[in-house]
């Protein structure tokens, strides 16, 4: 074997003119990025915190630790994500009048590929589980999820996915097809480049940590309530989290499914989309939407449970209307698998297969309007507190009635037909999902801070994260919207109308409030952990709040209850509050916990690299790679040491310091 | 708050002069329908929103906390069978009127269905034949032919206005969609198949066009002008287009075929018999079997294993006359067959194809 073939073999197509060392603008990110995360390195090594960071929360099983996690990852990409949203407002404000603003369509079309990509799968997706994740298990009175180390494992897949991204910033170039790569223009003819590669793979390794993630917390939140809790007595939001992780079991096979038809069609040579030889696009269009469609709910479902919890927190009152707001959770479930072709109405389906989804998509308004209702009821006759979480909801309760108007306006078919793929629609969706899922995110995170770390967050910052979001919001997409009914198509690179310029330079405006939102939200971070003394709590329920997780210390103990609660009505924490229940302080018994492992981390790498391999060809490392992947799942069963016992005088000294603390706050 | 008002001013300014955008003044009877459906189902929702978004500020202002002189507070309330009725009956009601309104616009609208109104006061009328208009969108212009004048044009068309126009579409490669906003809605463009579109420019002028799906690189220059034109002027359009146009053969679409970027107005003067049909069934190229015969040789039960080796590639000597490399683009071939007395290929046992 001569020479340049030991290297095809071993580098694939990986060559060295893969690195873009000559895009200044990807220097310079990547510039900063080394600088970055060599000095991060730094630190850490400095003060010897690898130890700590690798037994405590890397190899970590504990749900809490995870959920925390998840929430890094959903920030450390949602800077990623609004980079590239920043830099396409600038490029779309810039490339007026003859110029062709600062990226050329080659970079360009990267650029919103990535940020679709990257904002729904390792921002808005990290964020939701991570949510679900932290909160579940103790909103039920569980110890832990169902399948702790799949928990972990579900975790570094997400990560594989996402540092697959991120490599295709510096190795190489993302897809330029759209975040939904519809074919043909994804398939190997128009895209022989590795962009739509990386696509494929970095959801593909990250969709096996969604879909195992989903399947735990089904599991988790079927077979794991505390006695006493029927489903009819569980929290709204652990209500919002199962139809989720339901619609997460039976979606993202569906996706799987797709892409690996697709990565078919590109590495062997089949025709399931391709033009000639009998493919069929159209059914990659209609396979992607029947996930993609799920998925929306998928992100905004567990955020309508933060919105429930929160409302009924701060306006001190029952949630209204609980059994309908289960009721619209379940009938918007089964709804989202009946809408998908709205995503395509100008594919030319009949009019009577265009009515039917146009008109289903409305009835799905139905449930949603009663659960804004029933929050608004909520409010009524409450003692409404404003604080962040409570700002945070009022301003998605106003944003996404917007929202959801604009949607019900793209879901009658022949209005469609003027406002599909136009900026009208980019506007629609963002309002629902900033609206709904960032809101919500953010609103879960002002709430749910102290139960994690002992101190609330800052409120002066959250109030400065929470106006400069919301004004950015409206000054960014509102003339969205109005572009939209100039018959201004989405993805442009440049435009000919000068007339325009003054909507996109508005949005690009709202763009940099949003980047205030951000910077301001880093900042709370930041100075609330510098005040953390100040902000203390060490009740472990500094909101008053009605469900079971504000029942344990902040942060929680590993093992989240020394006894588990029996649960007798909803909102089971203020119900105890109002019987004044005591608080049982003997008779603790060793508590059974899993133990940590680094497996996950094992496998997730070994994935990173089959992903990196398959992406540039490099058959035989992909191959290896697999094998290794294999033996570590194979031997990691043959871990027997995978539990252990907290002793009863370790629980009993825990739960003597807690009766301690909460003597002396008293 | 003063900075906050300073902004928001101008910024109202700017919303009404966004008022006369063009999807709120559209020149075609199907754009202004499309638009009147937009309308409507804004003010049937806003009968839900605004109360909606009024009771948010009302109950956030007057039950807050700070606010002493409301002693209503109810912490145990959260039922009211009454009120549950009222918040599913109302958007329930709201939704019917409006699925009642899609389904029969979504009919009426269909833009597979030809046209019975020129505008709201003029029906089409007996015996109207619509201009045939064979739309292909190439990487990245448009290809339009017209078989009734027999001339074809890259990047410009024109209509008579007030007459329908039957659009068919396809494309050459990749996915996009023909929009022409002052006209009607979009509807997609895609390569081995067809859509339709009626529709009728009710004022002369002259329109933007576009691709209104992504589609690569040179994307965003895929425009065209549309002339909305009086009888007379659109027989001098269509008279100069065969004074200044070329032929456009088979070879000559393959090579137009191939990528490029802000392709400038032609025109052809000639175009190849049954060119679009060729387009719409991938088989341009000489050596090529046509989806349509290839889907009648598979509905007699196809040809079996042997059919899977019947796979080529343009010939060297077509490539060289088309100054294209051979890129590896492979298709399935075209198959020697008897022409039947109709002309249609027919099988050796004389079934056609």
């Amino acid at each position: 074997m001569n020479t340049p073939d030991l290297v095809k073999l071993i580098f694939g197509r990986l060559t060295i003119e893969a690195i873009p060392y000559h895009e200044p603008i990807l220097i310079g990110t990547f510039a900063a990025v080394a600088i970055g995360g060599i000095a991060l390195l730094a630190v850490l090594t400095k003060y010897k915190l690898w130890g700590y960071l690798w037994s405590e929360w890397f190899t970590s099983i504990d749900h809490k630790k995870i959920g925390i996690m998840y929430m890094v990852l959903g920030v450390v990409m949602l800077l990623r994500g609004f980079s590239d949203a920043i830099m396409m407002r600038a490029q779309q404000a810039m490339a007026f009048n003859g110029s062709a603003g600062f990226l050329p369509p080659h970079h360009y079309d990267q650029v919103f590929t990535a940020h679709g990509v990257i904002m729904i799968f390792f921002v808005a997706m990290p964020f939701v589980t991570g949510l679900m994740n932290f909160v579940v298990p103790l909103q039920i009175g569980a110890r832990d999820v169902a399948f702790p180390f799949l928990n972990n494992f579900s975790f570094w897949m997400t990560v594989a996915g996402g540092m697959l991204v991120m490599a295709s910033l510096f190795v190489g170039e993302f897809a330029r097809t759209g975040w939904l790569a519809y074919p043909p223009l994804s398939g190997l003819a128009a895209s022989p480049d590795v962009g739509v590669d990386y696509y494929i793979w970095s959801l593909q390794v990250a969709g096996v940590g969604t879909t195992l993630s989903g399947i735990n917390l089904l599991a988790t939140i079927i077979k794991m309530r505390a006695p006493g809790m029927t489903m009819m007595k569980m929290p709204v939001f652990t209500w919002t989290s199962l139809c989720t992780n339901v619609l997460i079991v039976a979606a993202f096979p569906v996706l799987t499914a797709v892409l690996a038809l697709l990565s078919l069609d590109r590495y062997v040579g089949t025709n399931f989309f391709t033009n000639d030889f009998g493919g069929n696009a159209m059914m990659y269009v209609n396979l992607i939407w029947i996930w993609g469609h799920p998925e929306v709910y998928i992100l905004v479902l567990p955020l309508f449970g933060v919105f429930s919890e929160v409302v009924a927190t701060f306006s001190r009152k029952r949630l209204f209307g609980y059994a309908s707001m289960v009721y619209a959770t379940v009938v918007i479930t089964v709804l989202s698998y009946l809408v998908w072709l709205h995503h395509f109405f100008t594919m030319g389906s009949g009019a009577s297969v265009n009515s039917f989804f146009g008109i289903t998509t409305m009835i799905i308004s139905i449930p949603t309007g009663a659960k804004i209702f029933n929050w608004l009821f909520t409010m009524y006759r409450g003692r409404i507190q404003f604080e962040v979480p409570m700002l945070w909801t009022m301003g998605f309760m106003i944003t996404f009635v917007i929202g959801g108007m604009t949607g019900v306006m793209l879901a009658v078919p022949p209005a469609d037909f003027l406002l599909h793929n136009s900026l009208f629609l980019i506007a629609h969706f963002h309002n629902v999902i900033i609206g709904g899922v960032i809101f919500g995110v953010f609103a879960g995170i002002n709430y749910w801070f102290p139960k994690a770390f002992g101190f609330k967050l800052d409120s002066y910052w959250g109030k400065w994260s929470f106006w400069l979001w919301l004004t950015g919001f409206y000054f960014a997409f509102m003339p969205l919207y109005v572009l939209g009914f100039m018959g201004v198509t989405r993805r442009m690179n440049h435009f000919e109308d000068p007339s325009l310029q003054i909507w996109f330079i508005i949005a690009a405006f709202g763009a940099v409030l949003i980047a205030g939102g951000i910077a301001a939200f880093l900042i709370q971070i930041f100075v609330s952990i510098k005040r953390r003394e100040a902000l203390r709590d060490v009740t472990g329920d500094p909101w008053h709040g009605r469900t079971l997780e504000w029942s344990t210390s902040s942060p929680p103990p590993s093992y989240n209850f020394a006894f588990t609660p029996v649960i007798h009505e909803q909102d089971a924490w203020w119900q105890m509050k109002e019987r004044n229940a005591e608080r049982r302080t003997e008779g603790y018994l060793p508590i059974h916990m899993p133990k940590n492992t680094a497996a996950g981390v094992y496998i997730a790498a070994f994935a990173f690299v089959i992903g990196f391999a398959m992406i540039w060809h490099m058959f035989l490392i992909a191959g290896l790679a697999f094998l290794g992947l294999l033996v570590t799942a194979i031997g990691h069963t043959f871990n027997y040491k995978r539990d252990y016992y907290i002793p009863a005088d370790v629980v009993a000294r825990t739960e003597a310091a807690r009766t301690e603390e909460l003597a002396a706050h008293v | 708050m003063k900075m906050m008002r300073g902004l928001l001013i101008p910024a109202l300014v700017l919303l009404l002069s966004g008022c006369d955008a063009v999807l709120f003044s559209p020149s075609g009877d199907i754009a202004r329908q499309q638009r009147d459906l937009i309308i409507i189902s804004v003010v049937l929702m806003l009968i839900i929103i605004i109360p909606v978004i009024a009771m948010t500020f009302m109950f956030a202002w007057k039950y807050r906390e700070s606010n002493k002189s409301h002693d209503d507070y109810a912490p145990d309330w959260n039922h009211s069978t009454v009120l549950e009725l009222l918040i599913w009956s109302a958007p329930l009601l709201i939704i019917i009127a409006l699925g009642a309104i899609t389904w029969t616009s979504t009919h009426k609208l269909d833009p597979y269905r030809p046209l019975d109104q020129i505008d709201a006061s003029r029906p089409v009328a007996e015996g109207t034949k619509p201009l045939v208009v064979e739309v292909v969108a190439l990487d990245w212009k448009w290809l339009f032919l017209y078989p009734e004048q027999g001339i074809a044009t890259v990047n410009e068309m024109a209509a008579p206005v007030d007459r329908p126009i039957e659009f068919h579409i396809t494309a050459s490669n990749v996915m996009n969609a023909f929009f022409v906003p002052s006209l009607a809605g979009m509807i997609y463009a895609m390569p081995g198949m067809e859509t339709k579109l009626h529709a009728v420019m009710n004022k002369t002028g002259d329109f933007e066009g576009i691709s209104a799906n992504y589609s690569g690189a040179g994307f965003s220059d895929m425009r065209f002008r549309f002339h909305s034109l009086s009888d007379s002027d659109f027989d001098t359009w269509v008279a100069k287009a065969r004074a200044n146009g070329n032929t456009l053969s088979r070879e000559d679409y393959l090579k137009l075929e191939q990528p490029s970027e802000r392709e400038p107005v032609h025109y052809y003067n000639t175009v190849a018999p049954g060119l679009y049909n060729a387009i719409l069934n991938r088989c341009v190229e000489s050596n090529r079997m046509c989806m349509s015969d290839m889907m009648a040789i598979d509905q007699q039960g196809g040809q079996g294993v042997v059919g899977a080796y019947n796979v080529t590639s343009l010939d060297a000597g077509t490539r060289s006359r088309l100054g294209v490399a051979d890129d590896g683009k492979r298709y399935v071939g075209a198959l020697c067959a008897a022409r039947g007395a109709t002309g249609a290929p027919v099988t050796p046992a004389g079934r056609p194809l």
